[in-house]
């Protein structure tokens, strides 16, 4: 690799520049126990998550509190220990999800009860506000080809189906509401389970319209469900508890002010929301989280 | 050291050793994977190294790509090819055979050069054909390089192959990747050994097959001495 | 391209962080591998295993090191210094074959001629063999860099953000765009760390012309 000396020297220009603009060592921003008047927001996989992480990040800001940010964690499994040794203060999370990782026994299904056991069952150090009505939970979909065909419409009927396969993240596989509840709670035996590490996303989606998979996992609030005509199962035993978006908080970190503003955004922010800006997020612009935020907040005056 | 004696439950618990999500299915399939993107690679990588080596020609360009393939990040090759060809063999057998190519092509052309100039010539001049020049003489000679590209290839597939696990493969990955999705350091840790344990084995036989090459290339050098 | 220009803030953030990742265990390896690698030199019976416990080291696959480094060090999960130890580890592991064999590549004779002289232990290692040893060092160097800066794409895989964060976004979102743009920051990382390498190495040993990075593999 031999490269002219005017370039070599550009580009130390630019590393040197690099280092400098940063202002010191950005490794050190993230790992660093956050200050006592930073709070650190986090957000798990999904761009949806980041979305609303980013919402409660600007509405904070503006009331003068100092925020950063830790987005991209893989999974729950990974960001409630980072909330516990202070990685993080603050995640959005799905309530339903998080009783069931919290309390393995966890029973409640429907919105109201899964909030009302989610104070007792967190780890000390944590607690949640008030959930938001806006939700997004995990739902069975299968093209609408398939549902004429095999007469499915509801979970309940793939237990006449015989040698499917399901795709969803790999977590399904052990999840109370996943693989486990399919067979306990449904009686569907005999299930090809093929992990695909997209939380639904489009690689889920292209290998149920490939015919690689027959039932696809993919979260309520995405806008590929629509688009592409898919038939969501029914859920007759509420195998799939409730998940309403609900802000995870370390206690230390947990101010009246904070939980007002979480509350505010909490009590405005509806499911049709997240499909639209899901579908921003995904579809043909693109548009950043960040800036989805800020219109979502301007448009509901919470800025 | 709880975690440690969980992974040795993990690696012993008979029932993860049976069945398609088993650790022998799963061994299968990631030696599966190395074989195919390595005999790939070296299809395409080994010859056009030879050629590279033999006539000299492109050796700068050869060095160009090999050092801008390297570079490639797999993890970004995966993600890439997996948008267009969605889950399945396609998008890991490509990024596996980007990463196994430079180390390919790198053996095979540096396997010829390092045939020494007058040993060629001593085979021209006896009135061997080019073939035969490559074929009887530099292949031969150039073999303890070539498998030693072979080695590294293999050995950076095999550790490699576990992040494909990330596009719905199966392999030893698999345990990573869904040890990571729940968070059970038990499985990861035993996928984790595993992935170690055949990459030394590996490395064995390919070390063994070296030895070997390199007494063919003292019986060659011999023969041409007498 | 608009997505670039649009997101050009973040996308140069991830950049630093992903040089940071790569420079800091680099400098590390290196440091580390110098003298494990000079001692494996000097004794010859040590060698072997020395040599064994590297490639060892680099046969573990970087994800789950990623994830269990947290527990052995008792760091935080999503610490960036985890990617930080484990990419030093294979960094060390591969440099201390080439720091081995750079000493070696110092003639006897040069050795005794620095120890007739009457030059100390310390001096004849700084003034004599590191020099001498200076050009396979490089080498060694330049592979270590390049697949340093590859690996620190995977920690996007465990919550530590760089360039590899692109990867898995763009992934989610079926937006090939974004990834084209991680693989093209990654390889000019990659570029600009050899152009670097290269270039250190001129000022450093002005005397002789840069041995070329030989093909040989890690």
């Amino acid at each position: 690799m031999k490269l002219t000396k005017v370039s070599a020297v550009v580009a130390a220009i630019a590393i040197g520049f690099g280092l400098t603009a940063c202002g010191g060592d950005p490794t050190k921003d993230d790992s660093a126990p956050s200050a006592s008047d930073t709070l650190t927001i986090g957000a798990v996989g999904s761009g949806e998550a980041q979305i609303v992480a980013e919402i409660y990040k600007q509405a904070l800001e503006a009331q003068g509190v100092k925020i950063k940010t830790k987005y991209g964690i893989e999974t729950r499994e990974a960001a409630v220990p980072a909330l516990q040794d202070g990685s993080i203060d603050l995640l959005p999370d799905y309530s339903g999800n998080l009783l069931t990782f919290v309390d393995k026994a966890a029973t409640a299904t429907s919105p109201a009860d899964v909030e009302a056991a989610l104070p007792a069952a967190l780890p000390k150090g944590l607690e949640v506000f008030k959930a938001s009505p806006a939700e997004d939970k995990d739902s069975l979909n299968v093209t609408k080809a398939f549902s004429d065909k095999n007469g499915v419409t509801s979970i309940a009927d793939l237990a006449k189906v015989k040698g499917f396969a399901l795709g969803a993240n790999p977590e399904f596989k052990e999840r109370a509401y996943g693989i486990p509840g399919l067979e306990k709670v449904y009686g569907i035996t005999g299930i090809k389970f093929v992990p695909i590490s997209d939380f639904g996303g489009p690689k889920t989606l292209k290998a149920l319209l490939d015919d690689d998979i027959q039932v696809a996992d993919i979260y309520t609030t995405t806008p590929s469900i629509t688009e592409n005509n898919l038939v969501t199962l029914a859920d007759p035993q509420n195998l799939i508890a409730a998940q309403n978006l609900i802000p995870l908080i370390r206690t230390a970190k947990a101010t009246t002010a904070i939980e007002d503003t979480l509350n505010k955004i909490s009590a405005a922010l509806t499911t049709a929301d997240l499909v639209d800006m899901n579908g921003k997020n995904n579809g043909a612009d693109k548009v950043a989280p960040d800036v989805l935020a800020k219109e979502w907040l301007t448009a509901k005056n919470l800025l | 050291m709880s975690v440690a004696s969980e992974t040795v439950d993990w690696l012993t618990d008979s029932a993860n050793w049976s069945g398609d999500e088993g650790i022998p299915h799963r061994l299968l399939e990631h030696v599966y994977y190395t074989g195919l993107a390595v005999g790939i690679a070296a299809l395409v990588a080994v010859p056009l190294g030879l050629w590279i080596g033999h006539t000299g020609r492109f050796r700068n360009v050869a060095i160009l790509v090999t050092g801008s393939m390297r570079a490639l990040p797999t993890l970004g090759v995966l993600s890439l090819v997996a948008i267009y060809s969605g889950i399945g063999l396609t998008a890991p057998l490509v990024a596996l055979i980007v990463l196994a190519i430079p180390p390919l092509l790198a053996g095979a052309y540096s396997g010829i050069e390092s045939v020494d100039p007058r040993t060629v010539d001593a085979a021209r001049a006896m009135g061997m054909t080019e073939w035969q020049v490559l074929l009887r003489v530099e292949v031969p000679l150039a073999l303890p390089l070539l498998v030693g590209g072979v080695r590294s290839a293999v050995l950076q597939v095999v550790a490699t192959a576990t992040v494909a696990a990330y596009i719905s493969l199966g392999g030893l990955g698999r345990y990573l990747i869904d040890g990571l999705a729940i968070r059970d350091y038990p499985q990861m840790l035993g996928g984790s050994v595993l992935v170690i344990g055949l990459a030394l084995v590996l490395d064995g036989v390919f070390a063994s097959i070296q030895h070997l090459a390199l007494g063919e290339r003292s019986r060659v050098e011999a023969a041409r001495r007498t | 391209m608009t997505w670039f220009l649009d997101n050009f803030a973040y996308v140069w953030e991830l950049t630093v962080k992903h040089l940071v990742l790569s420079v800091i265990p680099l400098v590390v390896g290196f440091v580390v591998a110098l003298p494990i690698g000079w001692f494996a030199s000097r004794h010859r019976r040590l060698r072997g295993s020395v040599l064994s416990v590297g490639s060892l080291i680099y046969t573990i696959p970087s994800l789950p090191l990623f994830l269990v480094l947290p527990s052995i060090m008792g760091t935080k999960i999503l610490d960036p210094l985890n990617v930080i130890v484990a990419l030093s580890l294979y960094a060390a592991a591969v440099m201390v074959r080439s720091a081995s064999d750079a000493f070696d590549s110092v003639p006897a004779e040069v050795l005794d001629a620095s120890k007739a002289t009457g030059f100390s232990e310390a001096r004849s290692f700084f003034r004599v063999q590191l020099p001498l040893a200076g050009p396979v060092l490089l080498a060694g160097l330049r592979v270590v860099s390049v697949s340093t800066v590859s690996l620190v794409s995977i920690g996007a895989l465990v919550g530590v953000s760089s360039l590899g964060s692109l990867f898995t976004d763009g992934s989610r979102r079926d937006f090939g765009t974004e990834i084209i743009i991680g693989i093209i920051g990654v390889v000019l990382i990659a570029l600009v760390l050899d152009t670097l390498l290269v270039l250190a190495a001129r000022l450093l040993m002005p005397w002789r012309s840069v041995v070329r990075s030989s093909g040989r593999s890690v």
